[in-house]
């Protein structure tokens, strides 16, 4: 199954792009999308335990995810 | 009970007059603006970005929430995006309630909550040219790609 990742500020600097389709075995998890969001260039970066959104709520590491979601990894929120 | 993020000038006067009923007896305006010295370095701007849908779904969870714990409907907040300068208002929360306790209370609420789950960041502009990434407690992350 496919999901869509979305990557903002610092991060998406750090990987070099805004967004990428993310190819995950069916049962995948949250984890498991950053272990494969991990092994790319760049991404060594990301701190250890990035903030998830899954279909722009947080969500923890343990979400089932399902093909189609939009999985965003949330740099430190700086807002106000 | 309103919340949005805007591209243009947040007009304040606007909020105030939205919140506006005759059984409120207390009106809050807050207004955070960019100010021109973040951590020893002097600023010329503030470029804000966002997850723009989870960052209005959240906004909107907040307002409700504050209406709840609070008991007033008359809330609204605007958070700006793009490029804005020193002084420009980047968020605006007014709050109207009959009583002025829970009028404090609520805008505090919708400030504290807005800065801990919105997904909004900031790029710092520096007098030298230089721009970084800053976190909520206005600390450098990192530095921006160019």
């Amino acid at each position: 199954m496919t999901v869509k990742v979305l990557l903002f500020a610092s991060y998406a600097d750090t990987l070099g792009t805004h967004q990428l389709a993310l190819d995950l075995t069916a049962g995948a998890t949250v984890s498991d999308a950053l272990v494969e969001i991990r092994a790319m260039p760049g991404a060594d970066r990301l701190p250890p335990e990035p903030l998830v959104a899954v279909n722009e709520r947080y969500a923890r590491r343990d979400q089932e995810l399902s093909a189609g979601d939009e999985v965003a990894i949330i740099p430190p929120v700086a807002g106000g | 009970m309103r919340s949005a993020l805007t591209d243009h000038p947040i007009d304040t006067a606007a909020l105030v007059a939205e919140v506006a009923r005759e059984a409120n007896g207390a009106t809050l305006l807050f207004i955070g603006t960019v100010r021109d010295v973040n951590d020893d370095r002097a600023v010329t701007g503030i470029e804000y970005t966002a997850y723009r849908s989870m960052a209005e779904r959240e906004m909107g969870d907040i307002v409700r929430e504050a209406a709840e714990k609070f008991g007033t409907a008359d809330i609204v907040v605007e958070h700006r995006l793009g490029e804005l300068t020193i002084g420009d208002a980047s968020v605006a929360i007014a709050v109207a309630h009959p009583r002025r306790n829970a009028a404090y209370d609520a805008s505090r609420y919708v400030i504290e909550q807005l800065k801990k789950r919105v997904p909004v960041w900031k790029l710092e502009l520096y007098v030298d040219g230089t721009r970084e990434w800053v976190g909520a407690g206005g600390q450098r992350v990192a530095e921006a790609a160019k």
